[in-house]
């Protein structure tokens, strides 16, 4: 199981409350998370990263594990804890305008 | 009993005001959305029920909503507007090419007569079209494609397409309008158009026929005199009586021709509204005196309205959407000011009283008259 954190616009917009606990099939990278992401909430399709060739947002960067994992490649894995659901994996709205 | 619902959207979230018949007496409901950008907020003339809303937020991109309750509640519908083919380039800032880039989605207008249609207006500018209630969004690449296209340069906003008038009376009469490239017309709903800026004068564009480029910043129609448009230009109100084939100006006695909305009296279609703001580089009003103007002559003799607005040290600004008016038998006229006050006059702007006063920065603002 692995645990998502969402910022709170998107939370509000998918209608979450919390974190959020996803089933990924196969190798947990961040590429197949955010796949299993947009699957369970389609209205989050577009907001993390681009539709159509899969580019995170300029404003929206990634975490796991006190790491930044934002320019790491898409199809690398995650780390173990964050496999195991002992950490959640973050995506986080960057800190900018008002 | 006729009741009123004005649709706000802000920079930090959609608000909708309603009254009975008199106006004096307003609800308010939101913020909708809170936190996000509401850039538009329109229902469909066909089904008042039916509302649309542009939330978009720099961090998280396009959203847009739609409620069938008459804006109680909400549900996100289709996002996803692409570019019918190669994007190509329009021309950036300092006159180099730049790809065409899908920013957000400034106006969208529903179908005089289907609810399930509605039509966007995007920037980078282009024109998209939904059949099924907003669930999905097709360029109609025509307007885009246009010969002139390559040569579309951005406003200080954006390149946005911010207008988009249906025209009721003539089956596929549209018309756009781009910043900065000018007006446009279709007669083949929206398949083929061409710029209609001809009468348009801006210093820094020495040529007087010139197809495109003049900072058009609204246009405005009668629904019973279509023929007639009017438009506030970056600098110059303007008017033609030819469906745009050809302009001429009416900013008149006006103190700044200046200005971002204009609107038309539902009753009298020679009764327009404008907001005179100081200039290009100073976005308030003259004077820091918040004065509608009037005119009932289809422009060039313009009178200030004031009464029940700020007559001194205001300094906000009053965005190219924040003006409507509803169809009561007395005419009510509404604006939003980017210091966050709705004001709303139930005689036609004779007075002015703030509906609220201290939203956000407020983009865009529509009535519905319901029955």
């Amino acid at each position: 199981m692995i645990r998502v954190v969402l910022p709170a616009h998107l939370r509000t917009l998918a209608r979450i409350a919390g974190e959020v606990k996803l089933d990924v099939a196969g190798p947990v990278t961040q590429r197949s998370v955010l796949d299993a992401l947009e699957a369970s909430y389609p209205v989050l399709r577009g907001t993390i990263r681009d539709r159509d060739d899969g580019r995170r947002r300029a404003m929206v960067r990634f975490f796991a594990c006190q790491e930044d994992l934002s320019h790491e490649p898409p199809d690398d894995p995650l780390p173990e804890a964050v496999t195991t659901g002992a950490e959640p994996y973050l995506i986080v709205g960057a800190m900018a305008g008002g | 009993m006729s009741s009123v619902r004005v649709l706000v959207g802000t920079r930090k979230g959609a608000f909708v005001l309603t009254s009975d018949g008199k106006r004096d007496d307003w609800a308010v409901s939101g913020p909708h959305f809170p936190g996000w950008e509401i850039y538009h907020v329109k229902a469909s003339p066909a089904d008042p029920d039916r509302v649309f809303a542009s939330q978009s937020s720099g961090w998280f991109g396009q959203v847009i909503q739609r409620s069938d309750d008459g804006g109680r509640t909400w549900a996100p519908v289709g996002s996803e507007f692409s570019y019918d083919g190669p994007a190509g380039t329009h021309q950036w800032y300092d006159g180099t090419p730049h790809p065409w880039e899908f920013a957000r989605v400034w106006h969208l207008e529903p179908s005089l007569g289907d609810p399930d249609t509605v039509y966007a207006g995007v920037e980078d500018a282009g024109l998209f079209r939904s059949a099924d209630g907003g669930q999905h969004w097709q360029e109609l690449p025509g307007l885009r494609g246009h010969q002139t296209g390559p040569s579309w340069q951005p406003g200080a906003g954006g390149m946005c397409l911010h207008t988009i008038i249906l025209d009721g009376s003539a089956p596929g009469r549209m018309f756009t309008a781009i910043s900065a490239a000018g007006a446009f017309r279709s007669d083949d709903a929206g398949e083929t158009w061409r710029p209609v800026n001809q009468g348009l004068k801006s210093e820094g564009i020495p040529d007087p026929k010139a197809e495109v480029g003049h900072c058009v910043h609204r246009l405005a129609m009668h629904p019973a005199r279509p023929d007639v448009l009017y438009m506030q230009k970056h600098w110059d109100v303007m008017r033609s009586d030819d469906a745009g084939d050809s302009w001429h100006e009416v900013s008149g006695n006006l103190p700044t021709d200046f200005g971002f909305p204009i609107d038309v009296h539902a009753h009298e279609p020679d009764t327009v509204y404008v907001v005179p703001i100081t200039s290009d580089s100073h976005h308030f009003p003259p004077e820091g005196k918040l004065r509608v103007y009037r005119s009932r002559t289809g422009g060039d003799d313009w009178e200030p309205l004031t009464r029940g607005l700020p007559q001194q040290h205001c300094y906000v600004n009053v965005l190219r959407d924040a003006m409507a008016v509803d169809s009561l038998d007395s005419c009510g006229v509404y604006f939003g000011t980017t210091g966050g006050q709705v004001y709303g006059s139930a005689d036609a702007g004779d007075t002015w009283a703030p509906i609220v006063r201290d939203l956000p920065a407020v983009l865009s603002v529509e009535v519905q008259t319901l029955p």
